[in-house]
């Protein structure tokens, strides 16, 4: 292919995605719009007793997993589900192709970071469904993902060019390859506290962790907690490694491995928002939403990194390409 | 790590930092003991981890005096109410201000407070045999129960070659007649996180090294000049306490070419491409001359120091003559670069012509004009190189005694005669039979940052092993595991087998299920809450 054929594939294969993720969206959310009410019939095998059976006994209680009961609205979800596949395998093709184009990490400028970072947070949501049903959490993740790469082709869009000097170093896909993957995980984990603030709100209304209404599908609160801390745990140890080679190329680059330049103050606030996350997951009073808020508060700084900083501040890092 | 909260387990496990705040006790040594537990409970290291980031924020809003001491006058000049203020209370100094450093000492005094007893919570608790079964085992949250063939030593043996195969520390025992099993594992939870704990002090300590032993200077080298590192060739030069700047390793070099390309298509065009110098390096004055290349990452080291090439410009040279044809100035001077295309500005201070001569000069590597702007260049490379030079005549000032910058030219008193275009090789006869300034020509400069931080290798080091121990941290559980064997009703036996999980997240149902199949049960158990 020719370099203007390459760019056109990318390009066009980033508005396919967004086009399904549009569709998964509308997925979701009309699973989400059918039965709301939980049905109350939930089938469940003899309840906490010691069963005898042929000298075996077996000790059982109800089962407890994320899934909800199937209801009407699973279809739906389901497709969203596939949709959201899709629309990942678009992305993904989007990403590939652009770095062809440029013949280099696609990672560049602001326009690439933002391809590549909603292709994380897919990535993230994706690789977590595998193993849980997620199919309550496809609206708050295809939501914020649509979001960021309309920003993306419209505001932040630029042509494919060669990389500024400094950027050339193979820190810079190491740095970026981690902090993509953690942006799609903070995401995940800001999206699931959010869930969790609403839905624990909604739990302290009705007075029951079984609750009615829109919230009915999602885990709990606590499971919500939960899953946070989760992901967290995976995203943490990885930013700590995405500074520390920002680090190792910053000496390599400037002569120093830590300035307090803007975008490393800020990458330093987040990564002690989420070290303090950490610690309030076990600390008593502070494990339940007061650790939500600040899992939130460091998907706040984190952005303020990205957008602020890129576009606003005086930084060595400007590489906006804008 | 057990702290208070960790509740997934009935017995509370460890006795944790302690979280509700007691009382101050009356008395001296209670009330000081009182204050340290404060200190180093959880619960602070939570709110000064928060001070910490609140207390960054304005290192990244206002304009810093480590980078930027120019567009920190300038602030303060645009603020004269809130601009002294917040200098006095350095907030322009943030990352070297009192309440900055007030609050990571305090943390990391609450650190070492915290991880010191804690360590030695540790070697005791991975040197005690897991405590002995509960009575009541199906009680807990995840259990099982079977029927089996084995006796009970049998049972218990396989049981036993199971978990240490996988890992576990196994300790047997019996109570009341009943043989059992108490098993642990993933005391490197614990581990990990002590040493990523520690390797945060090392961290600390490393930074402390390279601001104490370490320097870091800049200077502009122009092509085809050189450079040799003692402290008056720098332009700027700032050390650690520990320092003798007349103890510079002596290495010097010259910069033989400077190569630098730009985009010039469509997007990005005018961003950089290239960046290359070529220079000509001895380590010590006597050694042989070596030449290399530096590159924007690909620094050059020197004797533990190492040079990074962080800007670049051009410098103008210029040849002026007086009246009667005699060169009175004859040398380049570096033009500093104030936009991406390197529309730059720079003087030319000639002392020695009768009366002194000053220049002020506007540089425009690919010069346009427009009426609003006046002159500017529109590409960073030398595609139409044009000068514009206001030419003073008067006293330069140099005599005064104030030290002088080579960037300014103090007009104060000082006439204007003239202003003028010029191109390379362009000759202006000056008015008022002043003589004549030449365009002789422009070359590059290179802008170096030289530094030296011996403790960078240490704080590497330390990174790297901060981030091992918070993942095994993060990823190992720490569970316990208990297989008792009762006479069964038909003449086997019975078996039962649960678990524990010492930490959130941790499930050990899949432990339960894993050793019940191993002794031949069935693997139905249920999952933990979490
Ligand atoms: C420089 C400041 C600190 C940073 C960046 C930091 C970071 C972290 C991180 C990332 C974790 C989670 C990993 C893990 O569970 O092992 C953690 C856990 C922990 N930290 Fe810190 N910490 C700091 C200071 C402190 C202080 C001052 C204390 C003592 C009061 C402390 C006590 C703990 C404890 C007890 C845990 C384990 C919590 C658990 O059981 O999950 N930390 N810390």
């Amino acid at each position: 292919m020719t370099s203007i054929q390459l760019a056109q594939a990318s390009n066009a294969l980033v508005y396919a995605s967004m086009f399904t993720l549009t569709l998964a969206m509308i997925f979701f959310a009309a699973s989400f719009a059918s039965g709301r009410r939980r049905p109350v019939a939930q089938s469940v095998p003899a309840a906490a007793a010691v069963e005898g059976s042929g000298g075996t006994a077996v000790l059982t209680r109800p089962p407890v997993t994320d899934e909800p009961p199937m209801e009407p609205g699973r279809r739906a979800a389901n497709i969203g589900m596939s949709l959201t596949w899709l629309a990942f395998l678009l992305l993904l093709g989007g990403v590939i192709l652009r770095g062809l184009w440029a013949g280099r990490a696609p990672w560049g400028n602001m326009y690439e970071f933002s391809i590549t970072g909603a292709l994380g947070v897919l990535a993230v949501f994706l690789g977590v469904s595998v193993k849980r049903d997620l199919r309550w959490l496809g609206l708050f993740v295809t939501i914020p993902t649509l979001l960021w790469l309309g920003l993306a082709v419209t505001v932040l869009y630029t042509e494919a060019a060669q990389l500024v000097p400094a950027l050339k170093s193979y820190w810079l896909v190491i740095h970026v390859s981690a902090a993509i993957i953690c942006f799609g995980g903070f995401t995940f984990a800001a999206a699931t506290s959010a869930l969790s603030l609403i839905r624990g709100r909604i739990e302290r209304r009705q007075g029951t962790t079984d609750v009615t209404g829109w919230t009915s599908r999602m885990p709990s609160s606590e499971r919500l907690q939960a899953l946070t801390n989760r992901v967290v745990a995976f995203a943490f140890p990885l930013w700590t490694f995405a500074v520390v080679a920002g680090a190792i190329w910053a000496e390599n680059a400037w002569g120093r491995y830590w300035g307090w330049d803007p975008k490393e103050t800020w990458a330093f606030i987040t990564w002690v928002i989420f070290a303090a996350y950490l610690h309030a997951r076990s600390t008593a009073g502070w494990r339940g939403s007061r650790a939500s808020w600040i899992a939130l508060a460091g998907w706040v700084a984190f952005n303020i990194n990205y957008f602020g900083v890129n576009i606003f501040a005086n930084s060595l890092h400007s590489y906006s390409g804008m | 790590m057990t702290t208070d909260s960790t509740t997934t387990t009935p017995e509370p496990v460890g006795a944790g930092m302690g979280d509700e705040p007691p009382l101050p006790p009356l008395g001296t040594t209670g009330l000081l003991r009182w204050l340290w537990r404060q200190l180093t409970s959880m619960r602070t290291a939570l709110i000064l981890l928060f001070l910490l980031a609140l207390a960054s924020v304005p290192g990244s809003v206002l304009p810093q005096r480590g980078a930027n001491p120019q567009r920190v006058s300038e602030w303060i000049t645009n603020n004269p109410t809130m601009g002294p203020i917040l200098d006095r209370l350095g907030f322009f100094d943030v990352f070297a201000s009192p309440w900055f450093a007030a609050v990571y000492l305090l943390l990391f005094i609450s650190l070492i407070g915290c991880v010191l007893p804690r360590i030695g919570q540790h070697w005791k608790a991975m040197r005690t045999p897991p405590p002995a079964a509960p009575r009541r085992l199906l009680r807990l949250p995840a259990a099982t129960e079977f029927a089996s063939e084995d006796s009970a030593d049998a049972a218990l043996a396989s049981a036993q070659a199971w978990l240490r195969s996988h890992r576990w520390r196994v300790r047997r025992g019996e109570t009341d007649g009943t043989p059992w099993l108490a098993a642990e594992t993933g005391y490197l939870r614990e581990t990990g996180n002590l040493v990523f704990h520690l390797s945060l002090i090392i961290i600390l300590v490393a930074v402390a090294v390279g601001g104490l032993f370490g320097w870091k200077g800049n200077v502009i080298v122009r092509e085809g000049t050189g450079f040799s590192n003692t402290l008056t060739q720098y332009d700027a030069w700032g050390g650690g306490r520990m320092v003798d700047p007349a103890q510079l390793a002596p290495f010097s070099f010259t910069l033989d070419d400077f190569k630098v390309d730009f985009e010039r298509g469509e997007a990005q065009r005018g961003a950089p491409r290239l960046f290359e110098a070529d220079v000509t390096y001895r380590p010590t004055p006597g050694a042989p001359a070596q030449p290399t290349t530096i590159e924007v990452n690909h620094p050059l080291d020197v004797d533990g120091a190492r040079v990074f090439l962080i800007g670049h410009g051009y410098a103008l040279h210029f040849i002026v003559r007086d009246s009667t044809g005699n060169v009175v100035y004859d040398d380049t001077s570096v033009f500093l670069p104030r936009d991406s295309n390197l529309t730059s500005n720079g003087v030319v201070k000639v002392p020695d012509s009768d009366p002194p001569l000053g220049f002020n000069g506007l540089f425009l590597p690919t010069a346009a004009m427009d009426a609003t702007r006046g002159g500017f260049s529109t590409f960073p490379a030398l595609d139409n190189p044009e000068v514009l030079l206001a030419a003073f005549r008067g006293d330069l000032g140099l005599d005064s005694g104030v030290p002088q910058s080579v960037y300014t030219l103090d007009t104060s008193r000082m006439n204007k005669i003239g202003l003028e275009a010029m191109r390379p090789g362009d000759i202006w006869q000056l008015p008022n039979d002043s003589g004549s300034i030449e365009f002789a020509g422009v070359d590059r400069w290179a802008s170096l940052q030289i530094a030296y931080d011996p403790g960078k290798e240490l704080a590497l080091l330390a990174a790297v092993i901060a981030i091992s121990g918070l993942t095994l941290s993060l990823f190992i559980r720490r569970r316990r595991i208990w297989v008792k064997v009762l006479d069964g009703p038909e003449g086997g036996t019975l078996v039962q087998i649960a678990a524990l999980a010492k930490a959130e997240g941790a499930d050990p149902s899949d432990d339960v299920s894993a050793l019940a199949e191993h002794l031949g049960g069935t693997a139905a158990t249920e999952r933990s809450e979490p």
